[in-house]
């Protein structure tokens, strides 16, 4: 098998005297899609962050595409460029129309010109299925939609890996099936992929391994089909039987 | 942050519970219309039907108008920059730059505007003067240079209300700036901009419009104060004033022209701050 694109090794943080993550390692292939599960408290959301340095892990190390991410030397700023991310609260920027949202990164950090940034920018529109909301500003539009304009704005980056973080655990039970749609086409043309959720029909249809967090750990790494048969922890099997009534 | 972006003065005049409705609310907005339109008949009326003394006192004092105003736009530029440097500085991530830029706004907001246009005027050439000699050995040029240097009273009262108001404005940024959620500054990180692309793209931006209200109150507060630079020797409104009671000790005309001058001015640019808040705020 070749080169994983994302390894972590053995990551501790701490906030204060909550122990977020303790000794967590796991690999990532290109072209995979991972899904975090575990429940809340449990550091999901801290590795994901950690991943693209928005928060720095106490020790232990995270390889990015070859890159040491809390390398001193290392541009954080050129992987994170690599790395696009999805919020549960979307953070769109509400002083820019969708349009702007999807071609400001494209300008300021990929040098675009600005044809080619809008040229860029109307394709991933499209490819989210709002393209038509391209002059709308964030708050007139719809929680699905600002999370689908947050989508394309992470993909007109063109990153090599896409995180997830809880991106439909803000949005009302109608408006999660039009986000988890766009995600799934993103795992079907092989982009590589970490995602913290609890939709368990996404796990079904999408993720290639699951990775059941626990207090700070990985207390178990599994396939959709043996989570749901077959979970083999303790713990698992309390948090499955809580998630799915 | 939408919302308190969005302010209208008929609307912030009023608690919610009795904001006033159409056709009343109208009327709420037209009171500031009555208000200058009664200030300007009373000056004209003044200038006009007593030529003697209130047209001469008005055309005395006209020059004594645009020194104000030409002191406060220029002052107000500077305070804006150091405003915006000042308050980036007190939530720096470097201790130095942070600990600098709050040491700054404490010891000059504990000191009154009056006395710091008096330390300026008076006694900081004296101290550049000192300086300037103990550096002619190691470096003449800018030691001469600073034994020359001689602030004009304008340009003294340039710098002692950029340093002043600079202060006041480097903590109306910082809380600006504060207000915008951190989820903002992650996703503009986590897209690859740098600190200083995440501020002037993504931060300042939204910052901006939610510190306009406080900003436009500082600007009206400003041309108020600049009254004060009188003591400098700068020929303002306020200094004019003095100038022409002095010579004919008409007390009552003199100061009465002068007040209805600078009331007409802060209502004229209390509205404009208005509007241009109701400006920006439509469609976001």
């Amino acid at each position: 098998m070749a080169e994983p694109i994302i390894q972590v090794r053995d990551v501790h943080k701490s906030f204060g005297r909550v122990r977020a993550l303790r000794g967590v390692s796991f690999d990532v292939y290109r072209g995979e899609v991972v899904v975090i599960i575990g429940p809340s408290g449990s550091g999901k959301s801290t590795l994901l962050r950690c991943i693209n340095h928005l928060e720095k892990p106490d020790a232990g190390t995270i390889i990015v595409d070859g890159i040491p991410v809390d390398d001193e030397r290392t541009n954080i700023n050129k992987v994170r460029a690599e790395v696009g991310m999805v919020f549960q609260s979307f953070n769109l920027f509400p002083h820019l129309t969708a349009l702007e949202n999807v071609m400001l990164a494209q300008r300021v950090v990929r040098k675009r010109s600005a044809e080619e940034a809008e040229r860029i920018a109307r394709e991933e529109l499209a490819k989210v299925g709002i393209p038509e909301k391209a002059d709308s500003y964030p708050s007139q539009l719809s929680g699905g939609q600002q999370q689908r304009v947050a989508i394309a704005r992470a993909l007109a980056m063109q990153p090599k890996i896409m995180l997830f973080d809880e991106p439909t655990s803000a949005l009302d039970p109608e408006m999660i099936k039009e986000v988890l749609d766009v995600m799934l086409q993103l795992a079907r043309e092989g982009m590589t992929m970490v995602v913290v959720s609890h939709e368990m029909g996404f796990v079904r249809a999408a993720a290639d391994r699951i990775l059941f967090m626990d207090e700070g750990q990985i207390i178990e790494e599994t396939t959709p089909e043996l989570l749901f048969t077959a979970p083999k922890h303790e713990r698992t099997k309390q948090f499955l039987s809580k998630i799915l009534h | 942050m939408e919302k308190t972006a969005r302010s209208d003065v008929a609307e912030k005049a009023w608690p919610e519970e009795v904001k006033p409705k159409g056709f009343s609310r109208l009327a709420a907005v037209d009171t500031w219309w009555v208000l200058v339109v009664a200030v300007l008949v009373l000056i004209v009326g003044l200038v006009q039907g007593k030529p003697k003394p209130f047209g001469e006192i008005f055309t005395f004092l006209s020059d004594g108008i645009l020194v104000t105003l030409r002191l406060t736009v220029v002052a107000f530029a500077f305070i804006l920059l150091v405003g915006m440097f000042g308050g980036l500085g007190r939530l720096s991530g470097n201790p130095l730059i942070k600990g600098l830029a709050s040491l700054y706004v404490e010891v000059i907001r504990g000191i009154p505007l009056l006395v710091q246009l008096l330390f300026i005027w008076f006694a900081l050439p004296q101290v550049l003067g000192n300086v300037g000699n103990a550096l002619m050995g190691s470096v003449p040029s800018l030691g001469q240079w600073l034994v020359n240097l001689k602030l004009s009273p304008f340009a003294a009262a340039v710098l002692g209300f950029t340093i002043c108001y600079g202060a006041y404005m480097s903590e109306i940024f910082r809380a600006g700036i504060q207000s915008i959620h951190k989820g903002q500054m992650e996703a503009a990180r986590s897209l690859g901009m740098t600190y200083v692309q995440a501020m002037r793209y993504v931060i300042l931006p939204q910052a901006v419009r939610v510190i306009l209200p406080p900003v436009g109150n500082e600007f009206v507060s400003l041309l108020k104060d600049s009254s004060l630079v009188s003591v400098l020797a700068v020929p303002d409104l306020t200094r004019r004033g003095r100038e022409y009671m002095a010579r004919t000790f008409l007390s009552f005309e003199t100061w009465a022209m002068v007040a209805l001058i600078y009331l007409v001015l802060t209502l004229t640019f209390t509205r404009i701050v208005a509007y241009i808040e109701r400006r920006w705020s439509v469609g976001r």
